[in-house]
């Protein structure tokens, strides 16, 4: 049974664990690591309730520096080990920690599973589209030639957006945000702890032994504010370092076209307006391809449908409005007979 | 009470022991149904009774077809039987494929019921006759019934207004009214079988209630039959008894060992013949605190079974062979984050995807010794099919109690075969012993128990015991990542010690039937018990110096073992595969171990088991 104690406000110092943290220096992971430290406190949830579950790969060593209960499980896996975890006890917070390889490639089954079924679960994607604890074969996501350890001659594979993989799987909440992205991350964070039902964040990690700078012209604070589209629900679509640049539906094409000079805060009326609950919205913002189109960061989906753990509720119910009885009952159901003392 | 059509017969009644019957015919012609029923009233009569099903894996194979033959076979006795037996007193042959398929296990002189509607020329054809069996003299051997059992179905139905086509399916409990009357049976639990499962739908309700008491009467009233065969109730402890099948049995063994466990059972499985009963059957029972998930594939059934495990359920997942190669990796993390967990697999014929629907013990070493890395599970095996429970039972205690997966190999014989089984008293199981977490300021994740080994069963929710664990080498003391050599040594060799401390939590093994020493040992496992046992008592009853061993526990095997076999001057294990037992009690015990085998997808019967133990036992004097 799970005890509620009233405890004092739990701070980010509480959810450190006293493990060393093996990633490399200057990985991007230590940035993940630190806006997540920072979320849970807020999120007033006992520190035993929460689970970090994970796969295998850098990122999946992630539950071992939070000082909660943790299962570092197998290859691609942790979706299944999650939904056993929910099924036990659906009280608990539970998040997982995957990579672009585990996720979408060794564990790409599990988590289209999971999408579907809106397991209340919170999933971080860490994309640096490179395997790097198996140092440097091209990963789901490597881009279409890759040059890798395992790819001499470029890869032949091309890539899977995580983006739109969770959007075809029916993902209730698909945010995308990045390593060294600070507030944005702590806020992404904060949107996905709660929502209810499977809370998808890509978060764009650079791995600068493997696959230094992926993301450089994103990140980069040169180049960050023409090349990001920071998504706000119930705003317009703009970007720019002047915020002069926008997007608006193009009826002819049945997309999204660029629109230059849209004035201070993108004032023209003509822009498209972020609305978190369209699907169809998602999908175009989706499918924008950089370099050509900005990338969007923030929360391009979020609806609430009921949750896996709803539905067994409902189960629970239905269970208990056609019980037959105990376990003594059951074991003898079906046609029975007496056989008397002799 | 008797049923009107259940008229007083006038033929002479003979009184025999038991009576073994196969009904076969094509996969659609409800040849299980039949045999079911039939198995269900003769235990509810007081007999004991032992089942083989037979089914092709087609759902509904080509009409006619050689491999579209479905059988079920059936011992009943008045005194204990153990086989569905070797050769057939009686053959219910629903067409000419099963004629042609099922007719060389018929004794000579044996009762051939054949419908002679079924055997046109172009069913001949298919079934590979080149003359009509029933004029070419090729049955003069056997006692032959004859009879037009499609047209005499029709013809009693046709009033129901049911078509040609429905009128035809009644065929099969017209069968089985006209076999009841062989073995003057009562109609009443048949009838009231029937008006239940086609309460929806009254014709057929009707349609195959008039088949049935056609079939009787006709029975009663043919001159093919010229006596009535009875047969007395086999005695019994008193009790309440009902007819169960394994993987029934199974299921409720998990849930009585999770309900008396007072933890929830949280299975894991896909679908896989012959298993999917295990998670149909779980799938009823929510109200007793059962979450029965249909994975996306075999490995995150195992996964979603661990990670409930993790978090204070009973986990459990149920597969058969190709499932089970699925599985291993999530299995070897249960070893290394030692978490209880049971596996079930119910065994088929392999390689692959093999024989889906017929029995084979050649799973043994993959419960054994399939994982990556040096790790060892408790692998348990029921014997019948209603022992399943108590083994299913035990298997989440040893899980608990141990802290460690557990692996049940049934095989698709147990699972589909039944028996009349005394119902236990909840009341009396066994308890469990499960061990308090320690005070939070002492606890690690691998802090053990001094006797067992096991480690705390810490889950998440409970304040002050928050921990990591994982798929990676632990530190003996803290829990913590270690890649220490030696830690890792001292690590491999206290997981292994864990299991084998296990054999102190299971009973000693004991002879089961026959000699407890002399000249030859029968050791077996699994589904072979019956025949085995059937063989050694025949033979010890005529003088032969041999004992019969049967294993519930195959890792680790029980105390007492080598005790037991030295026993005796020579040792034969008789197993469905190609001698993996006996590999493995050689490796274990450096003895020169005989080995008989069948990897057929047949059990091994009772008549060619013996031979061969007469033969060691000559060699060996």
């Amino acid at each position: 049974m799970t005890m509620v104690v009233e405890t004092a406000r739990l701070t980010q110092k509480d959810f450190a664990s006293s493990d060393d943290v093996r990633w490399c220096p200057g990985c991007g992971d230590y940035g993940i690591l630190s806006s997540v430290l920072k979320v849970l406190p807020e999120l007033e949830i006992p520190k035993e309730n929460f689970v970090w579950v994970s796969g295998i790969g850098c990122s999946s060593r992630f539950p071992y520096y939070v000082d909660t209960y943790g299962f570092h499980s197998i290859h691609g896996r942790a979706p299944a080990v999650a939904l056993g975890v929910k099924a036990a006890n659906p009280k608990l917070s539970v998040w997982l920690v995957t990579g672009d390889g585990d996720g979408l490639s060794i564990g790409g089954n599990h988590l289209m599973h999971c999408f579907r079924r809106n397991l209340d679960v919170k999933v971080l994607l860490f994309n640096n589209r490179i395997y790097g604890l198996t140092k440097g074969q091209y990963s789901p996501t490597s881009e279409l030639g890759k040059q890798t350890h395992s790819s001499p001659f470029g890869s032949a594979d091309r890539p899977v957006d995580p983006i739109r993989f969770a959007l075809g799987c029916g993902a209730t909440f698909v945010a995308r945000s990045y390593d060294t992205a600070g507030a944005h991350l702590v806020d992404v964070l904060r949107r996905a702890a709660r929502h209810r039902g499977t809370a998808f964040v890509e978060i764009l990690q650079n791995c600068h032994v493997f696959n230094d700078a992926a993301f450089e012209q994103i990140t980069n604070k040169a180049s960050a504010s023409a090349n990001q589209l920071r998504l706000e629900n119930g705003k317009p679509l703009v970007y720019g370092e002047a915020k002069d640049k926008g997007l608006a539906l193009d009826p002819a094409t049945l997309s999204l076209a660029k629109v230059e000079n849209v004035g201070s805060n993108g004032s023209s009326k003509s822009l498209m307006v972020h609305d978190e609950s369209s699907p169809i919205l998602a999908q175009f913002l989706a499918s924008l391809s950089f370099p050509e189109y900005p990338v969007p960061l923030g929360v391009l989906y979020a609806n609430s449908l009921p949750t896996y753990e709803d539905q067994l509720h409902h189960l629970d119910i239905q269970a208990k409005e056609t019980a037959r009885g105990g376990l003594q009952a059951l074991l003898k159901s079906g046609q029975v007979w007496q056989v008397p003392a002799a | 009470m008797q049923n009107e059509s259940e008229v007083p017969s006038n033929k002479p009644e003979i009184v025999v022991n038991g009576a073994v019957i196969r009904f076969a015919g094509d996969s659609g012609d409800g040849v299980q149904l039949t045999g079911q029923r039939f198995t269900s009233a003769v235990a509810l009569a007081g007999n004991d009774v032992a089942t083989l099903p037979d089914f092709p894996s087609e759902i509904r194979a080509p009409a006619g077809t050689l491999y579209g033959v479905s059988g079920y076979q059936l011992q009943f006795a008045s005194k204990d039987v153990f086989t569905p037996g070797d050769s057939l007193d009686v053959l219910v042959a629903l067409n000419a494929a099963a004629l042609q398929t099922n007719l060389s296990d018929l004794k000579p002189g044996g009762l051939l019921v054949v419908d002679s509607g079924a055997l046109g020329a172009a069913q001949l054809k298919k079934a590979g006759y080149a003359t009509n069996p029933l004029e070419d003299g090729s049955l003069s051997g056997y006692q032959v019934a004859a009879i037009d059992i499609s047209t005499l179905t029709r013809k009693a139905v046709t009033p129901v207004g049911l078509s040609t086509k429905e009128a035809g399916r009644c065929k099969n409990f017209w069968t089985l009214g006209l076999i009841f009357s062989i073995y003057d049976r009562s109609l009443d639990t048949t009838l009231s079988f029937i008006a239940e499962q086609f309460k929806k739908k009254p014709q057929f309700a009707e349609g195959n209630s008039i088949a049935l008491k056609a079939g009787y009467a006709f029975g009663t009233a043919s001159e093919l039959f010229h006596q009535r065969y009875r047969i007395a109730a086999a005695p019994r402890n008193p009790g309440l008894y009902r007819n169960i099948d394994g993987n029934t049995a199974l299921s409720y063994g998990l849930i009585a060992g999770s309900v008396c466990a007072g933890r929830h059972l949280v299975l894991g499985a896909y679908p896989i013949t012959p298993a999917s009963a295990i998670l149909q059957e779980l799938s009823k029972h929510r109200h007793l605190g059962v979450t029965a998930i249909q994975a996306e594939d075999e490995i995150a059934a195992a996964c979603l079974a661990l990670g409930a495990a993790y978090a204070g359920a009973v986990g459990i997942c149920c597969t058969s062979g190709p499932g089970m190669a699925l599985k291993t990796e999530a299995i070897g993390l249960a070893v290394a984050t030692e978490l209880p967990m049971v596996i079930v697999d119910v065994q088929r014929a392999g390689p692959s995807t093999g024989l889906p629907t017929k029995p084979e013990q050649s799973d043994l070493y993959l419960a054994v010794h399939g994982r990556n890395g040096e790790a060892p599970v408790c692998v348990l095996a029921p014997a019948t099919p209603a022992e399943c429970f108590t083994v299913a039972y035990d298997a989440v205690r040893i899980a608990i109690r141990h802290m460690t997966p557990v692996i049940i190999l049934s095989d698709a014989y147990l699972a589909h075969g039944a028996e009349p089984w005394l119902v236990p008293d909840v009341d009396q199981l066994p308890k469990f012993e499960q061990t308090a977490l320690p005070p939070t300021e002492l606890f690690t994740p691998m802090l053990r128990n001094d006797v067992t080994l096991a480690r705390p069963w810490a889950s998440p929710g409970t304040p002050g015991y928050e921990h990591r664990i994982g798929g990676l080498e632990k530190d003996y003391d803290t829990g913590q990542i270690s890649v220490d050599p030696l830690n890792h040594e001292r690590m491999v060799r206290t997981r292994a010690e864990k299991v084998a401390r296990i054999a102190d939590d299971m009973p000693e093994c004991r002879i089961e039937v026959g000699a407890s020493q002399g000249k030859l040992l029968v050791i077996g496992w699994g589904s072979t018990y019956g025949s085995i046992r059937e063989a050694v008592a025949q033979l010890h009853a005529k003088g032969v110096s041999v004992g019969h061993l049967h294993l519930r526990g195959l890792c680790p095997f029980p105390r007492g073992l080598e005790a037991v076999m030295s026993a005796f001057g020579k040792i034969l294990v008789a197993e469905l595969n190609s001698g993996q037992l006996a590999q493995l009690l050689r490796a274990k015990f450096c003895l020169d171990i005989k080995s008989f085998t069948k990897i057929q997808g047949k059990p091994i019967r009772t008549d060619e088991l013996m031979d061969r133990i007469l033969k060691e036992s000559e060699d060996y004097s």
